[in-house]
């Protein structure tokens, strides 16, 4: 019993000891990781000398919600969704923000005006905005191409396996769009229970050839072991793929779903300081720029978007890969924070027992 | 060392301790007292050996269980939140229409819960027994945020219709006290109707019965196989002279010590599309390129790789009954004229019972539980009921529904543990 | 296992099948974890054999995955010499893992083997009360489904206190999860049962009469433990806590539910990339747990000759 308790005191000691000035950041995974860590993290350390620790999560909304319940948060930053960010804002579970607080951007914009619409709220600071694509394999289709969101549900022209998300939020709208809904009246419909019907009606089509990913990173592993031909995927992961990787990948653009992801910091976080200094620092005018270096998403600040050039590899030009491009706007479903904050429980719920039932 | 308290010491002196009739101790003390001290002594001492453990597994693993799984009948996430409604469910019997005190408490409870942010726990509340319900509760937050009038009534229905709904107020009466029998009902397909009695939930709810079964059958399905699949091992390590035996049994245990998670991932190397087997398959013409075969997230995947890590829990138990059968009872058999397969039907077999036995108790109880591997590669068709579980810890956050479930699951496998111990022994539990 | 002189050709042809059987079983049991270390090798990102492997080409292999492993999560990996090993040792993701699951693998099996050999030696006494009944208590952790216990320990080990109010006393008092501590007990937990199994079995053999020669020769109980009971039961102890050991080292449920983002294990690090990516380098990392797991393997059964040995007990 001795042995045990100088034991667990000196390990309860190391604990302790390494908890001074770090910071850890609960994000996405992936090749979305490995562009923060570049853009972001590195620099951050080099400047201030705090470390920051990135830890991967399938949607970082999940454990952060699971520990501030259980009253046990362990993260510093989160990058989330804006409708989880809100719903947990509402909720009083995260630090709030000021605009006046943040930096202003390179051009001397003062922060509340520099940032995109919708991509500052009371508790979050926007980072990027990103697109909800199809991805498919081109080498498995010979003839014609894949090209719309209803081509992705048609299994008999398309032959093969389809890869969608474990969540009702990118699912959805994906098979409205298939049944004739147009991309400005997704929410109307989906606030109906209809509406909602007709969702899984069409999903219940094509549930025999779906296999479901929850990480990010996952759907380009399916398509690269030809587990399915097409998927939706997060556009910088597929991005990374075509062009960082060379994998004979192509994107439909037709009916992506773009959302905003922001920086929050919750309340009962470990080290708050080090957190605040971190948000302020990674959602800078050169920071966001440098991190669409690295990945396909688009910077939140407006003084950012002339500092984004090419890819890491200094010849592909970022802009026609990005979700914000206005071609890919035309049919592109955009993200209700408030619709999602306020309907997502229970569309989980019914979307988990429609996937359960066989 | 002659201790009057040791039982050994005390039997040894007593033959010259003969006085009065009594049997005593060589320093007068009547025996049958020293023995039962000395008796109780040794249980004190047996039990202060034991004592640390038993504390440790009682605070860091039997109370964290029952804690937990108290929460599958107790919730007070509206009752704490709505003290004004609830008090109002509790001063009207069921039956009674809400009348304008009602709604004015519902009002004020709604008031007071959006401006402490505790309108999301209320609402989620009410959305586990009428899905649906939380963004009514969310929004008409928003609404009453900014102010409301009387009469009551008239203003939420206005907000919002369904606030009229019994259906939504039989729900709020129900969880107007914190102790609740609704999320097992809602465990085994079940709710309660307006009227308060008991009702199947629709067709396309009805989840976790057909998981419970699934988890069942595929555990039963995968004994089975471990059973055909380890008998003939066990009897052939169990036959082989030791040197040989040891050596084969090498190919048994090295699976059982390496870890899972590599197990796990070597099947997914094997099994997909693009894997090690499918390849092999083209390659020799089996199938044709464009028809590889899907074994892995799926059920297929679930089976090949449970079977797989379980199988040495199979293995080991059998090979330790079949090594204490003697080889003579099956040629007395053979020689009174029985055929091979009389002899190990009716006289080598039954002897191997035991073990098998213990063996599909094992797999069985350990196949019930598993989480990780069906995670990994069982697809959604591949889930077990602990995918269930872990999915309303982390995801849905229905931590209430979690612990329902994993009380019928735990009761399940405590069953089965029980069984074991009374069949097996769990002395008898033996590793490697 | 020769076929009897007196089978009938049938039975001959049975017995050869039957060979035949048993070594695809073995094959089975098998092959799936010899697969992946050639793999392990592959200078291309795939999970197959490529054309250049299959015929031997060294060109097919390669150590980039056995490299990435070190170079992952490190701040500068083109370095050099010194600058590269000491950035490994502090960053690099999976040096972080195997510090953390060899900290928490140790410090768990130390609790587990001391807490559980106490234990074993009171259950093994005949006079042992209520036996079975705490054998079973005791044993329970390894039965109880690993998501329960998880998700018991996740409400208890954030705030461990909560309880306390029952009797009145204070409730907060800090929090087990997320910190090193919390998921040593909770290892220290799963890995009681193999330890009192093992100890237990030992015991079985062990001739009580032993120790009461040893007391009536004038040593005292201490003396005895250490000087006769121990050396005889030692083996039985080393490989439970190697099985406690395993155990805490394979364990990803526990940790997925309580550590926090300090105590990121191996098999927690190996969980993330099997869902995210299983790139070679997973394999790299599975092919060094297999050969870490022969070498276990080979201990305890090296400890259990020597055990039979030393205790005359005529191997089974």
């Amino acid at each position: 019993m001795k042995t045990t308790l100088i034991l667990s005191t000196a390990l309860a000691g190391m604990a302790f000891a390494a908890a001074a000035q770090e910071v850890n950041v609960v994000s996405w995974g992936g090749a979305y990781e490995v562009s923060q860590v570049e853009a972001y993290n590195k620099p951050f350390t080099a400047q201030t000398g705090i470390k920051a620790n990135m830890i991967a999560a399938d949607d970082p909304a999940t454990p952060l919600k699971a520990q501030v319940e259980a009253g046990n948060v362990t993260g510093d930053v989160f990058d989330l969704a804006m409708a989880d960010a809100i719903r947990l804002c509402d909720e009083g579970a995260l630090m709030e923000f000021d605009p006046a607080d943040l930096p202003a951007g390179a051009d001397g914009t003062p922060a509340a005006e520099d940032f995109v619409d919708g991509s500052l709220t009371d508790c979050a600071v926007g980072n990027i905005v990103w697109g909800t694509v199809i991805g498919y394999d081109k080498s498995k289709f010979q003839g014609e191409a894949p090209s719309t969101v209803a081509d992705f549900f048609d299994t008999a022209k398309f032959p093969g396996k389809r890869g969608l998300p474990k969540s009702p939020k990118r699912t959805l709208y994906l098979a409205l769009i298939a049944d004739g809904v147009p991309a400005d009246q997704i929410y109307d419909t989906l606030a109906t229970p209809e509406g909602v019907d007709r969702a899984f009606a069409k999903l219940d089509t094509i549930k025999g050839d779906v296999i479901w990913w929850e990480a990010g990173a996952q759907p380009m592993q399916l398509l690269a072991d030809g587990e399915v031909v097409m998927t939706t995927v997060y556009n910088g992961r597929i991005f990374d793929a075509m062009v960082g990787e060379g994998k004979p990948f192509d994107v439909i653009w037709d009916g992506q779903y773009l959302e905003i992801n922001a920086f929050v910091v919750p309340k009962d976080a470990p080290h708050p300081e080090e957190a605040v200094e971190y948000v302020k620092f990674a959602t800078g005018t050169q920071p966001l720029a440098d991190q669409a270096k690295y990945i396909a998403y688009g910077p939140t600040r407006k003084s950012s978007a002339p500092l984004v050039g090419t890819y890491k590899d200094g010849t592909t030009e970022m802009a026609p890969h990005m979700p914000t491009q206005p071609e890919h706007l035309e049919t592109a479903v955009m993200d209700d924070p408030e619709f999602w904050a306020d309907h997502d429980a229970e569309l989980t719920d019914r979307f988990t027992s429609w996937l359960a039932g066989s | 060392m002659a201790n009057a308290l040791d039982p050994h010491a005390a039997i040894t002196t007593t033959a010259s301790g003969l006085t009065d009739g009594a049997l005593r101790t060589a320093d007068g003390k009547p025996l049958a007292r020293a023995l039962a001290r000395s008796q109780s002594l040794a249980r004190r001492r047996a039990f202060l050996l034991v004592l640390p453990l038993l504390a440790f597994i009682l605070i860091t693993f039997v109370i964290p269980i029952g804690q937990m799984l108290q929460r599958s009948f107790y919730n007070d996430g509206f009752s704490a939140n709505m003290p004004q409604i609830s008090a109002w469910f509790a001063e009207n019997p069921r039956g009674t229409e809400p009348d304008e005190a009602a709604w004015a408490a519902l009002a004020a409870d709604l008031t007071a819960s959006a401006e402490a942010r505790t309108i999301g726990v209320v609402g989620t509340r009410i959305n586990y027994d009428v899905p649906g319900t939380r963004s009514l509760f969310t929004s008409t937050g928003r609404q009453v945020r900014r102010g409301i009038e009387p009469p009551y009534q008239a203003a939420l229905t206005e907000i919002n219709q369904d606030w009229a709904s019994p259906r939504l107020w039989s729900a709020m009466r129900e969880a107007s006290t914190p102790m609740t029998a609704n999320f097992y009902l809602a465990a085994v397909d079940r709710k309660r109707a307006e009227d308060g009695s008991i009702q199947q939930v629709e067709p396309r709810q009805q989840v976790y019965v057909m998981l419970f079964m699934r988890t069942f059958w595929l555990s039963l399905l995968i004994t089975g196989i471990t059973f055909v699949l380890g008998f003939p091992i066990a009897h052939l390590l169990a036959t082989l002279p030791m040197r040989k035996s040891n050596l084969l049994m090498i190919l048994v245990l090295l699976p059982f010590w390496t870890s899972l998670l590599v197990r796990t991932t070597s099947w997914m190397v094997l099994l997909q599309q693009q894997g090690v087997i499918n390849d092999i398959l083209v390659w020799l013409g089996v199938i044709g390129g464009g028809q590889r075969l899907q074994m892995i997230y799926n059920q297929t995947g679930t089976i090949i790789a449970m079977t797989h890590i379980l199988l040495p829990f199979m293995i080991l138990p059998l090979y330790s009954v079949m090594r204490t059968i003697n080889p003579s009872y099956v040629r007395a058999a053979r020689s009174l004229g029985a055929t091979s397969w009389t002899a190990f039907r009716r006289v080598y077999f039954p002897q191997t019972l035991p073990g098998l036995g213990a063996g599909a108790l094992l797999v069985f109880i350990l196949a019930v539980g598993y989480y990780i591997t069906p995670a990994l590669v069982g697809g959604s068709s591949g889930q077990l009921i602990s995918n269930m579980i872990a999915m309303h810890m982390t995801d849905t956050l229905n931590w209430s529904m979690a612990a329902a479930l994993a009380a019928l699951l735990l009761a399940a496998v405590l069953l089965l543990y029980w069984v074991y111990d009374r069949m097996v022994g769990i002395d008898n539990l033996k590793l490697g | 296992m020769a076929v009897p002189t007196y089978a009938t050709p049938l039975e001959r042809v049975w017995h050869y099948a039957y060979l035949v059987i048993c070594g695809l079983i073995f094959f089975f049991l098998i092959a799936p974890i010899v697969v992946i270390i050639p793999l392990s090798f592959n200078a291309e990102p795939y999970f197959t054999f490529t054309d250049k492997m299959r015929s031997f080409d060294p060109d097919g292999y390669s150590m980039r995955w056995y490299r990435s492993l070190l170079t992952f999560g490190m701040q500068n990996p083109d370095a050099s010499g010194w600058a590269f090993w000491s950035d490994a040792w502090a960053n690099a993701k999976w040096v972080q893992a195997a510090k953390n699951s060899i900290i928490i693998g140790v410090a768990s099996t130390i609790v587990a083997t001391v807490l559980g050999t106490l234990a074993a030696l009171g259950l093994s006494r005949p006079e042992m009360p209520f036996r079975r009944a705490i054998m079973a208590i005791l044993i329970s952790p390894m039965i109880v489904p690993l998501i329960i216990t998880a998700t018991g320990m996740f409400f208890f080990y954030s705030n461990p206190c909560e309880l306390l109010g029952i009797v009145g006393l204070p409730t907060n008092c800090g929090r087990l999860a997320g910190t090193y501590l919390g998921v040593i007990l909770a290892h220290a937990t799963l890995g009681i049962p193999f330890v009192i199994i093992t100890v237990t079995a030992t015991l079985v053999g062990f001739d009580q009469s032993l120790n009461r020669a040893a007391a009536s020769l004038g040593a005292n109980p201490r003396t005895t433990f250490f000087r006769v009971t121990m050396p005889l039961i030692l083996p039985g102890v080393i490989s439970g806590a190697l099985f406690a050991f395993v155990t805490s080292f394979d364990e990803v449920v526990a940790v997925l539910f309580i550590a926090g983002p300090d105590q990121q294990t191996i098999p927690r690090q190996m969980w993330n990339g099997i869902r995210e990516q299983i790139s070679p380098a997973i394999l790299a990392v599975a092919t060094l747990l297999v050969i870490f797991s022969i070498a276990l393997l080979t201990t305890v059964e090296l400890l259990r000759r020597r055990s039979e040995r030393i205790r005359g007990v005529t191997p089974h």
